[in-house]
């Protein structure tokens, strides 16, 4: 165990550098010079040049590649223009925002997700699964930007119920009821669709797992139904399911950018999308390889806890 | 073409998606046509006029221009958008994917390892990155979104790629000296075009959602140009006092997008049978019992010694309107510490027979449509499941064919074994563990604390099939129905899994159904056989009467065809011809078009089952021995 983690730990390392590889590259297609954007273009040519030198920007690409990747190793993510602060500062601060917000909505889609998947395969045609079915499909087609707009028209404009912007109130909040109040649509709003595409996947794995042999043996030993789904069925289609919850991890990190934009929450998303409108190439540069990283080493997690449930691969 | 669209439409949901994407495309196409204001006329004394209004059908927005104008020219601004990505990314995507697969070796690993890290981002991520350095507008947001989904593409044409790298046709042209070139595009690409369109379908939904995305963010579609995102995106403004403009983008997206979710499942099912998930059935814990079950009235059980009585059993396969009569009118009774063999080709209903004495048969497809089957005074045809449920593996247990298959690949032997006694008598855990460990012993398993630890994988089949014999003693039953526990097996593995079921048979008093094809295992072990053809016992009796003076032309000439040790050299004789398929009545004997002994007569109705020498035969002229 310890020597696959290992081992994945040492695989990972091309992966990572490839992420800042790539986005370093990306970043480099910007048109026009990042000095002349910082100064203005009403800039003398020597602060120009001046800055340009200061921010290293004279020198090769592949020097600059090479010197921003010895600062990241340091946790030296350089310096936001447009906020004036050190960019790890501001992404660390975020993404705190942005971990309350997609965790809690990721653990949401996750559990409900699986249940419904579960409960809807068990009880195959009738009502209750075709209802399931048909809100799994709303899920899967509503683009999540839309649901928290309607949320907000919903619960905050016609029943005053929840507040729909921020992520504590500015007068008197700042609690912990405070926090989940401000929390319950956003959350609600990003779940929505990856609940639908793990439902989806679950109701189906379920599905197929349920005609396996092993599935009669259980009923053939005389297992209650209920514990043949839920221990037997269930048990194997955990195994299924789990690398695709790892990659749904991405996709509610990816929703979590509108529904930070639609709630006005301030996470790592709303500052990616207000530091490309500002031209702020560090702290995008940032930002983005911060969270790719994250994903990546939440995946490698994922995969222990695959290895873990599914005692078939360690053998190999 | 027609059949496929068929085949798709049969799906009323994807024939539901279709028409309502049809329906978006088509005014999409003739917005141009169409008398609408024009799109960007700001008209700012009637703005936010509401929907349903005189001069604006769908209202107007916060510049006063209209609605309706402007959402089908959004409409047809985003499909194109999300078209044009889903066609670039599939198209580079596929390129890749299948150069990939058809190189090999270098090529191929640096192609991967370059999608691997593309795909190690949450997709927004690279998108925002390429539209950070692009700068914000529609083309480059389409330039994003397609460069973001072609690893997906990629990955999914290069697995199937490979292996048609490997089939024999590519390997043909390629020793035939065509250029890679050609065999790339005349023997490749016809091959991965249903992963591509697959894939496509999965994702042209997702990239007119991301696109529309992006333009809500502000960082796609620039004013006063509008796609439905950035409708979206201004609507958010004045989205409390005026949801309306918000609104109405927002369902058009959705339509748009449930559509297509709708029509791919339609496609994916109609391409690719295996994934069409949607269409599995849940097999139910008991098989169903047809609504006009006819029962025979019930015996007098103190008379019977039987340990099982099994009268007039039928069981069909229906599938829609397609019914298929597996087992037919069988009746046999096993009594206490008796082996009864059912003996039978592939097809002769004997697993079926089997499975429907605890109706375990998946259902659907399965039915029992008549019969019963009686264990002491118990009545099984008709009892709820949860009678029944108390019935399996306490006094009915059974042994699979496959161990691997049929035993919890995710669950330790241990476990296994304690579950089944567990399931039926409260006790200490502990007590459990003791009995499941002495029962392996009793399997004759080496080792037994080791074995209790480990997974089905990490033993031998040999070993498997005794952890699913002593999971079938685990309650020690009435009756136990071995469905060909040594048919997956290697003789000398057989030979030692009869012997140990023999034993347990003398030690325990133990009453076996013993289901095989193998007329030599049934030699070994049965007291009575039973010849099954075409779902109907053809002859039944002692097995050294059956298996050495066999009455029934079917069960002699199944004789005929099976080798037999020590017997010197023999002629195998196959039989000619194939056994009748379930789906008509038998109107004549099922052995008639096989049969060398066959009248005209045989060919004319069903032949009942006689009683000759205390030996049961379902034949008009039975082979007698001079």
């Amino acid at each position: 165990m310890l020597r696959y983690i290992v081992r994945r730990l040492i695989s990972m390392i091309p992966v990572l550098i490839g992420i800042t590889a790539i986005v370093f590259l990306i970043m480099s297609l910007i048109p026009g010079d990042p000095a002349t954007a910082i100064l203005g273009s009403y800039a003398t040519p020597e602060n120009v040049a001046n800055l340009n030198a200061k921010l290293g920007l004279d020198k090769p690409l592949v020097q600059r590649y090479f010197i921003w990747l010895g600062n990241l190793a340091q946790g030296d993510f350089g310096r936001s223009f447009s906020l004036n602060r050190p960019v790890l500062d501001e992404i660390l601060e975020r993404f705190n925002a942005t971990l309350i917000l997609s965790g809690t909505a990721y653990l949401l889609c996750s559990f409900l997700g699986v249940l419904a998947g579960i409960f809807s395969a068990s009880r195959q045609y009738e009502i209750s699964d075709k209802l399931i079915t048909f809100v799994v499909l709303i899920g899967i087609s509503v683009p999540s930007f839309f649901l928290g707009m309607m949320l907000i028209v919903f619960f905050t404009v016609q029943l005053r119920w929840l507040p729909a912007s921020g992520m504590f109130s500015i007068y008197g909040g700042g609690d912990f009821v405070d926090l989940i109040r401000h929390l319950i649509m956003p959350a609600l709003a990003l779940s929505f669709v990856a609940t639908g595409v793990i439902a989806r996947l679950s109701r189906s794995t379920m599905l197929e797992v349920l005609r396996l042999e092993y599935i009669r043996t259980a009923r053939a030993k005389g297992v209650k139904e209920f514990r043949v789904v839920t221990r037997h069925a269930f048990r194997s289609a955990v195994v299924t399911i789990l690398p695709v919850l790892g990659l749904q991890a991405g996709f509610v990190l990816s929703g979590s950018v509108y529904i930070e934009i639609v709630f006005q929450w301030p996470g790592i998303g709303r500052m990616l999308v207000d530091a490309i409108l500002t031209r702020d190439i560090l702290l995008v540069q940032g930002g983005v390889v911060f969270v790719a990283f994250c994903y990546v080493f939440f995946n490698l997690a994922v995969d222990v806890l695959q290895l873990w449930l599914d005692p078939r691969i360690t053998r190999k | 073409m027609i059949g496929f669209v068929k085949k798709v439409v049969r799906n009323r949901l994807a024939g539901l998606g279709l028409v309502v994407l049809f329906g978006i495309i088509l005014l999409a196409i003739l917005t141009p046509l169409l008398p609408l204001a024009p799109p960007n006329a700001i008209d700012t004394p009637n703005r936010f006029v509401l929907p349903f209004s005189d001069n604006a059908l769908l209202g107007t927005d916060h510049l006063g221009r209209d609605l309706l104008s402007r959402l089908l020219w959004g409409t047809q601004l985003s499909l194109a958008v999300g078209l044009a990505a889903a066609f670039i990314a599939g198209f580079f995507g596929a390129l890749l994917g299948i150069v990939a697969g058809y190189m090999g070796g270098r090529t191929d690993s640096l192609i991967m390892r370059s999608v691997d890290i593309l795909m190690a981002f949450p997709y927004i991520l690279l998108a925002l990155a390429i539209v950070a350095a692009l700068g914000p507008g529609l083309m480059n947001a389409l330039i994003a979104v397609a460069v973001v989904n072609i690893p997906f593409f990629a990955r999914n044409v290069r697995g199937v790629a490979v292996t048609l790298a490997q089939a024999d046709f590519i390997q043909s042209a390629r020793l035939s000296g065509r250029s890679d070139i050609s065999i790339l595009v005349f023997e490749l690409l016809p091959n991965v075009a249903s992963v591509i369109i697959i894939a496509f379908s999965t994702t042209v939904g997702w990239m007119i959602l991301e696109t529309a995305g992006l333009s809500f963010l502000g960082l796609g579609s620039q004013p006063p140009q509008a796609d439905l995102g950035s409708m979206l995106g201004e609507g958010r403004a004045a989205l409390i006092t005026n949801p309306h403009t918000s609104i109405i983008p927002g369902i058009m997206i959705f339509l748009i997008v449930m559509g297509i979710n709708l029509l791919g499942d339609g496609i994916r099912d109609a391409l690719d049978p295996r994934l069409a998930k949607g269409r599995l059935e849940k097999p139910s814990p008991l098989t169903r019992v047809g609504d006009g079950l006819i029962q025979s009235p019930p015996i007098d059980s103190t008379a019977s010694k039987a340990v099982m009585d099994v009268n007039h059993l039928s069981t069909n396969f229906e599938v829609s309107e397609v019914v298929n009569k597996a087992v037919r009118d069988v009746s046999f009774s096993i009594s206490s510490g008796e082996c009864l063999g059912l003996v039978g080709e592939s097809g002769s209903g004997k697993s079926v027979t089997a499975l429907s004495l605890t109706r375990l048969v998946a259902s659907p497809p399965g039915v029992v449509v008549s019969g019963s089957v009686r264990i002491s005074d118990q009545e099984l045809i008709s009892l709820p499941y949860e009678g029944i449920r108390a019935i399996r593996g306490r006094r009915v247990a059974y042994i699979f064919q496959d161990p691997l298959t049929s035993l919890h690949p995710l669950h330790r032997i241990g476990h296994q074994l304690t579950e089944a006694m567990s399931t039926h008598s409260r006790g200490a855990d502990s007590v459990f563990v003791e009995r499941a460990k002495n029962l392996l012993s009793e399997v004759r398993i080496p080792n037994p604390e080791r074995v209790m630890d480990a997974y089905p994988h990490e033993l031998s089949g040999g070993m498997r099939q005794r952890i699913g014999i002593a999971m079938a003693l685990a309650n020690d039953p009435d009756l136990i129905i071995a469905d060909e526990p040594t048919t997956a097996l290697d003789v000398t593995v057989q030979a030692q899994i009869l012997t140990i079921l023999n034993d347990l048979r003398q030690q325990r008093g133990l009453s076996i159904l013993f289901i095989s094809h193998d007329l030599n295992v049934m030699a070994q072990i049965c007291d009575r056989v039973a010849v099954m053809y075409a779902g109907e016992i053809v002859e039944m009796g002692r097995a050294p009467d059956i298996l050495e003076h066999p009455k029934h032309p079917y069960t002699a000439a199944l004789l005929a065809c099976s080798p037999q040790i020590g017997q010197g050299r023999q002629s195998l004789q196959p039989i000619t011809g194939m056994p009748p398929t379930g789906h008509e009545p038998l109107n004549a004997c099922a052995f008639a078009n096989r049969c060398s002994r066959v009248q005209p007569v045989c060919q004319q109705q069903p032949v009942e089952i006689i009683d000759m020498d205390s030996q049961l035969v379902r034949c008009l002229f039975p082979v007698v021995e001079s």
